[in-house]
């Protein structure tokens, strides 16, 4: 699907040394971890461990005080603002499903769909056949075909989560940065999504934060583990269930 | 002049004697009076150097009222009685026993006969009398007066007055009035004197003297000292003009942070956009009038009772405001400003209707008029003095009221926490409507304030609001200490700048600085930083 | 979904052909009614009524540029009346000039208030004026100028909500001040008056009056296909999704600040023209229009009217100012309450305008009647409860 001829890079994301700090209290402190391309990653850590400070690093919202974030090897993110890190390839769902309720389905997609993002551009912007269908395809894929023509505010919450993914597939990014896809979904819709990631990986990288431990079970995943803005532990998810410190972090000394 | 000399020598020796004078008839100073009237000008100038040699206190209003061409005799009884304007009539006192009379009409006195030359002796023998009086005041302003008209006759007095002075400021003074005099005198080692005399004293007159006697100076000696003097006092001058305008923009920053505090609290607090924020300070201001009307006899203390009223009066008013409308716009912050601009509009218009149209005139209190003399080239404005103390005990009460009063404990709580605070038992309307009420009553007791200063009209609020504003803005919402410094630095700047560009285009370069200031920093100088805050 | 022909936008738009058609016809027949319809008739139209149709026409045209950005985009400026204003100034100084030497002091090349002022030479801002199409050109570029340097300042600095209103009325305020100045220029106090022609024109003559109004007319109607293409076009979907969720639209790869600032401009060059069109038809243009009440005046004709419609931001501005003109002219007293009431009433329970009260009303009638077939009748602007989502809080 992927239509871009890249070389395939070593990295796809490449966080050294991260620091941010605000007003003294550092939410990251040294943070440092790559993804691999086409890795499936998951994070997890305890309330204010940094994740979605993380998140603001790569996609451009926070800078680092201090350290490197690099896409693709070459990208020097700290440079870039949040549209153009979107428009180079990485996408984000955030933590609670952010979609435009005053759209149809069929609208968020056609927004989110990749493409010129220029004001002109858009001003006289007709979709073509192929675009048509790629956002056919994509509503399809979301499940949600039958209420393609609704406004996206009248979706069940586990609705608008698989909206929002369906954006960030359509945006055909390298990188997805998925913030908690399961809150909020039942039990069915849960493993739907986990299944849905795992397919989208391989193609892309994916980055998901939860707190849900069976939905990570589902992921089936390395798991990075922060706490206090930093990496705390790595591994499977039964190596980094097991770690002492990990389990001296959430269950409390 | 040798005519004024002989005058003064008379009245000197008189002067000694009149101790005795005076303890032996108690009324010698009613019956010189009495001699005042008639159309013998010749006669009154005899007795007028008479009243003056007789150191009775009452001689001095006496001498005053005649120079100024104000004193009156009442026509039904031929006493000799001075007239204060009031209400378009007379209030008459009597000059003998200082009786208040009362009211009259202007044509039931008339005015005692003096003509130029009466009125030039009479102020002579005022400023000689001045010289010995026992106020300091009275001596420091018989010296500003003769800084204005230099005449050698007045030089034995003052030598009589500096020999007897023990005060060391007094002393000085006495001696720059005499070097005044001496300044025309033909010795250049007098004249040399004379200004070194002068030297340190901070006064415009000795300033203007100076640099006349420049002018025509011929000696190149004393033109060296007095360039020095004058150079001393420039810079003086300068230093105090400097002061002088930092006071002037810390009132001014005073003002703002009045208007702007409660501002402080229904923003940068609740978050709530009140455009009807100029409107409370604009009840406030009223209040204050009706408080006027209500004990026009008790004007002094009309305004202690006016900040409570207009506390009452605009907080009642905010409390309605938050219950009727603001509190179903919650969460709406545009639909809140215009919601609260519409009530603007019609406080405005309630004003009107109620009031007129017309400015209405607040009296200011006498403890309120006037000013401080520090120096010759320093002297600040009660009022103004009065505004700055009230702005930051208001400021500072407000402070104290939000950290340590429950109140403010509960208000604090339902801020940041509003489900939370709701579930341990705190009534979150109530504190919504208390703390609304909190700002607006704030604002009315700036009305009170600003009665004072401006003039009181239904558009009195329209020309704080957007200020007010500007100041909460860019001292960082929901920091009172932001407000503060804010508020004294836009005060500060606006009077310095405004010399240089003129008071409008002051305004207008301080609102363009506002607010490029905000597009660079959207969150005001002592912003709160981190992920919490634009959640 | 609208059929993906060139022209859909506005073939779809049944509300707007409806406002268009009403438009045209008063376009055309007030001035039939005017000048071919002998003064005694009934059906006279007197040119009193013209030129206050017209100025009605000018303020609809206003209220368009306010929905464009408030309705679609969320930004509430309160700097439009300077926008109209600078527009108005632009035509004004081209007034001005036309006067030439039948002023009152008769001097060829100075306005009679520069005479006045003893002011020697015409400074350097005012050349060019004399020139009509310059001065049009000016209409649209000076309001449209300042809203490019002072939106782009803002936008990049990321600006939002009552923090954006509020600077924007702090500028409207300071060109208010700006504009009372004796020395800016501009006529101080008293403006911009004493008009004689407009492209050689009598400005007091009937047929001139008529002309004006017709352009006013077509103006507006212009002024609607303009914005209906606009909002109808994927810009306009991006900008109700940064009115929506302005950080979402970022992440998705929208430069956020570009739409706002072209739609920005796009609005001041609107309202620059409707107050071109205003000036010639009122005959003065004073410091006044820059007050801060102004602006506001015209967020509540959109209010009213009903806002992120476009037609019902030209509803309710002719609305408004026909009650305007009737209780000042009736009660001056009640005006006042009556337009703070205004704001308080429409924000309360009129979220949608007088437009959304009748399209419930009809929505309700049509489900009584077809009680079985159901009526898919939800257009995106009809959601009930978009005027909050208009308020980005989202972050």
């Amino acid at each position: 699907m992927n239509v871009r001829t890249k070389h395939i890079p070593q990295h796809m994301l490449y966080v050294n040394g991260v620091t941010v700090s605000f007003d003294g209290f550092k939410a990251l402190n040294n943070l440092s971890f790559v993804v691999a391309p086409g890795e499936l990653r998951a994070i997890i850590g305890p309330n204010g461990a940094g994740k979605t400070t993380m998140m603001d690093v790569i996609t451009g919202k926070v800078k680092p005080n201090q350290g490197d974030v690099f896409f693709r090897d070459t990208i020097d993110l700290t440079q870039h603002d949040e549209a153009d890190i979107a428009n180079l390839g990485i996408g984000r769902k955030f933590q609670k499903p952010t979609v435009i309720e005053s759209l149809s389905i069929f609208e968020n997609l056609e927004l989110a769909l990749v493409g010129n993002r220029g004001v002109f551009k858009s001003l006289f912007h007709t979709l073509s056949a192929t675009q048509l269908a790629r956002i056919n395809e994509i509503i399809a894929l979301v499940g949600l075909s039958e209420r393609r023509n609704e406004l996206a505010g009248a979706l069940s919450h586990g609705q608008k989560q698989w909206l929002e993914i369906g954006m960030l597939l359509i945006q055909d990014p390298d990188l997805l940065l998925v913030d908690e896809p399961a809150a909020g979904m039942t039990d069915h819709e849960t493993a739907m999504t986990a299944k849905l990631l795992r397919e989208i990986a391989g193609e892309r990288s994916v980055v998901v934060v939860e707190h849900d431990m069976e939905f990570i079970k589902a992921l089936d995943c390395p798991v990075t583990v922060l706490h206090e803005g930093r990496v705390l532990a790595e591994g499977t998810l039964d190596q980094v269930q097991n770690n002492e410190q990990v389990i001296e972090v959430y269950l409390g000394r | 002049m040798i005519r004024y000399f002989l005058n003064i020598v008379f009245m000197l020796a008189f002067a000694l004697s009149g101790v005795q004078f005076a303890q032996a008839d108690d009324d010698a100073f009613g019956q010189l009076v009495e001699q005042l009237g008639g159309s013998n000008l010749r006669n009154k100038v005899q007795v007028i150097e008479q009243i003056a040699a007789l150191e009775d206190e009452r001689a001095l209003p006496v001498l005053e009222a005649l120079m100024n061409n104000a004193l009156y005799q009442r026509k039904s009884d031929n006493q000799f009685v001075f007239a204060a304007d009031e209400d378009k009539q007379l209030r008459l006192t009597s000059v003998v026993s200082g009786e208040d009379l009362g009211l009259a009409s202007s044509r039931d006195v008339r005015k005692v006969i003096t003509n130029n030359s009466l009125r030039s002796q009479t102020r002579t023998l005022v400023a000689v009398t001045r010289l010995h009086s026992k106020k300091n005041e009275v001596k420091l302003a018989a010296v500003s007066e003769l800084l204005k008209s230099p005449d050698a006759s007045f030089l034995a007095p003052l030598d009589a007055a500096i020999a007897e002075e023990k005060n060391p400021s007094v002393l000085k003074a006495l001696q720059v009035a005499r070097g005044a005099i001496l300044l025309g005198n033909e010795s250049e080692v007098e004249r040399l004197k004379a200004v070194k005399a002068m030297d340190g004293y901070n006064s415009k007159q000795v300033l203007t003297l100076l640099q006349a006697q420049l002018d025509v100076e011929s000696s190149e000696l004393v033109r060296k000292e007095i360039n020095d003097v004058l150079g001393g006092l420039k810079r003086a001058e300068t230093g105090y003009k400097f002061v002088e305008d930092l006071f002037f923009g810390l009132s001014l920053g005073s003002v703002l942070l009045l208007a702007a505090v409660g501002l402080a609290i229904t923003f940068g607090v609740m978050g709530v956009i009140n455009m009807a924020h100029g409107e409370m300070i604009m009840l406030g201001a009223y209040t204050t009038y009706v408080v006027q009307l209500l004990m026009p006899n008790h004007i002094e203390a009309s305004l202690i009772v006016a900040v409570p009223a207009a506390f009452l009066v605009a907080g009642l008013m905010g409390v309605i405001i938050e219950r009727g409308v603001i509190r179903f716009l919650y969460g709406r912050p545009l639909e809140t400003l215009l919601a609260t601009f519409g009530i603007s509009l019609i406080l405005q218009q309630l004003v009107r209707s109620v009031f007129s149209p017309l400015n209405r005139s607040v009296i200011t209190p006498q403890w309120m008029s006037g000013s401080w003399e520090i120096n010759g080239f320093l002297s600040l404005t009660y009022n103004r003095m009065y505004i700055v103390l009230f702005a930051l005990a208001v400021l500072f009460g407000l402070m104290l009221l939000l950290k340590k009063s429950y109140f403010g404990l509960q208000m604090r709580a339902v801020t940041q926490n509003r489900a939370m605070a709701s579930s341990m038992g705190i009534r979150t309307g109530w504190v919504d409507a208390m703390t609304f009420g909190l700002g607006s009553g704030i604002a009315g007791i700036a009305g009170v304030a600003l009665s004072q200063l401006t003039n009181v009209g239904p558009n009195l609020g329209q020309s704080y609001i957007i200020d007010s504003f500007m100041v909460v803005v860019f001292g960082g919402v929901g920091n009172l200490w932001g407000t503060f410094v804010a508020a004294m630095g836009l005060g500060v700047a606006n009077k310095f700048i405004e010399p240089l560009s003129g008071a409008v285009l002051a305004k207008i370069l301080i609102l363009v600085f506002i607010i490029m200031f905000i597009q660079r920093r959207p969150r005001g100088l002592f912003a709160l930083k981190g992920r919490f805050v634009e959640g | 979904m609208p059929a993906n022909s060139r022209l859909a936008w506005l073939l779809n738009d049944v509300a707007g052909k409806r406002l268009l058609a009403v438009v045209l016809a008063i376009t055309v027949l007030v001035p039939i009614l005017n000048l071919a319809v002998p003064a005694d008739s009934f059906f006279h139209v007197p040119t009193y009524w013209v030129s206050l149709l017209g100025k009605y026409l000018c303020f609809a045209l206003l209220a368009l540029a306010v929905d464009l950005i408030w309705g679609y985009c969320g930004i509430l400026s309160l700097g439009h009346g300077a926008f109209f204003a600078l527009g108005g100034y632009a035509m004004g100084m081209y007034l001005m000039r036309q006067i030439g030497d039948r002023g009152v002091y008769g001097n060829p090349l100075l306005p009679d208030f520069m005479v006045f002022l003893n002011w020697q030479e015409l400074p350097w801002y005012w050349y060019g004026f004399d020139n009509f199409a310059f001065a049009m050109l000016m209409v649209l570029l000076v309001p449209g100028i300042l809203a490019f340097v002072f939106g782009w300042l803002t936008f990049r600095s990321r600006v939002t909500g009552v923090y954006l209103s509020i600077i924007t009325q702090a500028m409207t305020y300071a060109l208010m001040l700006a504009f009372f100045q004796n020395d800016m220029g501009f006529g101080g106090n008293n403006g911009l008056t004493d008009f004689k022609d407009i492209l050689g024109f009598n400005l007091h003559a009937d047929n001139t009056k008529v002309a004006l109004y017709v352009l006013s007319g077509v103006a507006l109607m212009i002024g609607y296909l303009l914005c209906r293409f606009v909002v109808s076009s994927k810009l306009g979907r991006v900008l109700v999704s940064i009115r929506d969720a302005e950080s979402r639209t970022r992440f998705v790869g929208y430069r956020v600040e570009h739409y706002k600032l072209f739609v920005f401009v796009l609005s001041a060059m609107l309202a620059g023209v409707a107050g071109a069109l205003y000036v010639p038809q009122v005959g003065i243009i004073n410091p006044g229009e820059f007050s801060p009440i102004n602006s506001i005046e015209i967020i509540i004709w959109v209010a009213v009217g009903g806002r992120g419609l476009l037609y019902g931001a030209v509803i309710g501005a002719i609305l408004v100012n026909y009650g305007k003109t009737y209780f000042t002219g009736a009660f001056p007293e009640v005006w006042l309450f009556m337009l703070g009431g205004l704001f308080v009433v429409s924000t309360l329970f009129l979220p949608q305008g007088v437009v959304g009260v009748v399209q419930q009303w009809k929505q309700k009638r049509a489900e009584r009647k077809a009680f079985k077939q159901v009526t898919p009748s939800a257009s995106p602007q009809a959601k009930p409860d978009s005027s909050t989502a208009a308020v980005e809080t989202a972050s």
